[in-house]
């Protein structure tokens, strides 16, 4: 596309054209990173800079919002306070200082920890079933394939508290509400349509003759599918992975509706970590830029595959 | 003679022999395969979406209660479907969800399709910009909304901030989220900040699938810039914007995260989409058979108008 014989092209725009267009777009680049930016900043302000008018771009950075995240916190007369031992590390300081002590440890890092072990193991079961599934629709004559394929996706189509509504019903009756077991079998079954059809479409770029030539040196199909083919979908693998993964991680409506201690993940906690008098947001800001950090590793490790990733595999480059 | 009648005997032989050894000594048959990698996927997908689904269903039928499951379920017939069509509350609430979506799907159409078009203009560094603009989309929606009410504080906000300070009025002179006219606006600009960059992901594949001998012949017609862009980029990128279009719509006619979290329906019910009314009826308030039929209505609804859609995009991209 960008070879040298193109390079005069009558239809290469020309440089004051790239230009103009590279100038809107960084603008608006810069214009919706603002709010991102902005809550990164909020989560290094104290609570009194957090929330000043006109709002503060600059501040003295404080860890008062990450300490209030990690930790619970109580009221004690100064008398109380001045009656014991120096503060035990940076957060004691910071909480001795408004006249509170640290009570111990909050529901962030449990919750936290839930969202890694149900997004990891849901998106290890779909990417698993996929991946069987879109060789099996990829590589065999099935009766029924393309119903079957649309059936796949056409569960994607149900509005998720619609679905929640009988989940609730049937994990109640059979033990699995409010269990982590329970959401990464629920996540399994939503991310398992993403990726068969993501999955389909990497596998059927592979060549058909490269198992054929396996199968003719003697693999069965099976050893043929495991040493030729998986190999080849490494990267196909990993996308829909991390699709999975990101899906997962980001999931609120289910788990809102469906967890409530127990197995929640941090989506539904973040919104209601509170302080004195209304939201902490510094805490709020802390909590949300340690949730968004991993995810916009994956969206600059994805960006080959984000097209194919979000129309199903619908569109390829 | 005989030597090859041998010879072609034994050939025969090993082709009679030949499925059943091959069949023990390559283990499993490509069909018995095919089902054992495709089956654990269904099974899946029957147990914890077609199940549910039916169960759905017979409950929209029914008068039962899941907080009142000792109260012995009766029948209803259609009853709840008669009721919910006929619920002015229904349709308020299917009016907020038709602004919604029809007014984000403008907005990120366009703006979406605008920014592709600028970026197609293969201005220097433009995949660091494009992967930048990107990141809204990649977010949990959920934390989205909630950080948003940060910034629409009306006292201390960054968005007041910014009006305020291109208009000159008061920060504190207007409320975002608690304004009945407004709260319908905010919601519908914090899903076209999120979404913008999906539909000018999927519009810039559009505009990289239309091949330069296309413009250079154009070129060599003598058609102007803007015919070109009329008669050229645009049909041809159509399928492309129709898809986003698509997808948009269906996800934001579900849309329940992140107006949950930026209003929770409210001021009063301006802002309650039909997963929000949903969620009220099936989790406060907890009439299981009465959201059973509107959750039936909705997926109707959203299945239907797909079709539909999807039929229309299947003729344009036939053309």
């Amino acid at each position: 596309m960008t070879s040298a014989t193109t390079a005069h092209s009558v239809v290469e725009p020309s440089t004051t054209t790239r230009r103009f267009a590279g100038t809107l777009v960084v603008l608006y680049a810069i214009i919706t990173m603002i709010p991102l930016v902005w809550i990164m900043l909020t989560a290094f302000k104290s609570p009194d800079d957090a929330i000043s008018y006109p709002p503060k771009v600059m501040f003295k950075p404080s860890l008062e919002g990450f300490c209030n995240l990690f930790t619970t916190r109580s009221r004690q007369t100064p008398e109380f306070i001045r009656s014991l031992g120096p503060p035990q590390g940076l957060c004691d300081d910071i909480a001795r200082s408004r006249n509170m002590v640290v009570a111990g440890p909050s529901n962030y890092v449990p919750r936290f920890v839930n969202s890694l072990i149900i997004a990891f193991g849901s998106t290890v079961l779909a990417v698993a079933l996929g991946t069987l599934s879109a060789y099996g629709f990829s590589r065999f004559r099935v009766p029924l394939k393309d119903d079957l394929l649309f059936f796949i996706l056409s569960t994607r189509m149900m509005p998720p508290i619609a679905v929640a509504i009988p989940i609730y019903l049937m994990y109640r009756t059979i033990g699995l509400s409010d269990t982590r077991l329970g959401m990464i079998l629920l996540y399994t079954s939503v991310n398992v349509s993403l990726a068969v059809w993501l999955l389909k479409g990497f596998i059927d770029e592979i060549p058909r003759e490269y198992e054929e030539a396996a199968m003719i040196d003697g693999y069965t199909r099976f050893q043929a599918f495991v040493k030729v083919v998986l190999p080849q979908a490494t990267t196909g693998i990993a996308a829909t992975a991390i699709f999975c993964l990101i899906f997962a991680w980001n999931e609120y409506a289910f788990a809102v509706l469906l967890t409530s201690g127990n197995a929640q993940t941090a989506p539904p906690f973040i919104p209601i970590i509170i302080g004195e008098g209304g939201q902490d947001w510094p805490a709020v800001a802390a909590g949300t830029t340690l949730f968004l950090v991993p995810i916009v590793v994956f969206t600059v490790l994805l960006r080959k595959h984000l097209l194919r990733g979000i129309t199903f595999g619908a569109v390829r480059k | 003679m005989n030597e090859l009648s041998a010879s072609s005997r034994i050939t025969y032989r090993a082709v009679m022999v030949r499925p059943g050894v091959a069949r023990r000594i390559r283990g499993l048959s490509d069909r018995t395969l095919a089902w054992l990698f495709i089956t654990p996927t269904i099974v899946l997908l029957l147990a914890i979406n077609i199940f549910p689904l039916l169960w759905t269903i017979y409950l929209s039928f029914t008068n039962y209660r899941a907080n009142r499951a000792n109260v012995p379920t009766i029948w209803l017939g259609a009853d709840w479907y008669q009721s919910i069509l006929t619920d002015p509350d229904i349709w308020a609430a299917m009016q907020v969800t038709a602004h919604f979506v029809i007014w984000t799907v403008v907005i990120e159409t366009v703006l979406g399709f605008g920014l592709a078009y600028l970026i197609d203009k293969k201005f220097r560094g433009h995949g660091m910009w494009t992967t930048i603009i990107l990141l809204p989309m990649m977010l949990s929606p959920a934390v989205v909304g909630n950080f948003w009410t940060f910034l629409y504080q009306p006292q201390i906000g960054l968005f007041n901030y910014v009006v305020a300070f291109f208009t000159g009025r008061a920060a504190s002179s207007f409320q975002m989220l608690g304004d009945v006219t407004l709260s319908p606006w905010a919601i519908v600009i914090v899903d076209a900040w999120m979404w913008t960059p999906y539909v000018m992901l999927i519009c810039l594949a559009g505009l990289r699938s239309i091949p330069d001998y296309i413009y250079e012949a154009a070129e060599v017609d003598r058609a102007s810039k803007w015919r070109q862009f009329w008669s050229i980029t645009l049909p041809m990128a159509l399928p492309f914007i129709m898809l986003a279009v698509l997808f948009r719509g269906i996800e934001n006619f579900k849309m329940f995260d992140m107006v949950n979290l930026l209003t929770g329906g409210g001021p009063g019910s301006t802002t309650e989409v039909a997963s929000i009314t949903l969620k009220r009826a099936a989790f406060e308030s907890w009439r299981t058979g009465y959201s059973s039929a509107f959750a039936i209505i909705l997926f109707v609804t959203v299945f239907g108008l797909a079709n539909i859609y999807v039929k229309a995009l299947n003729k344009v991209k036939s053309r």
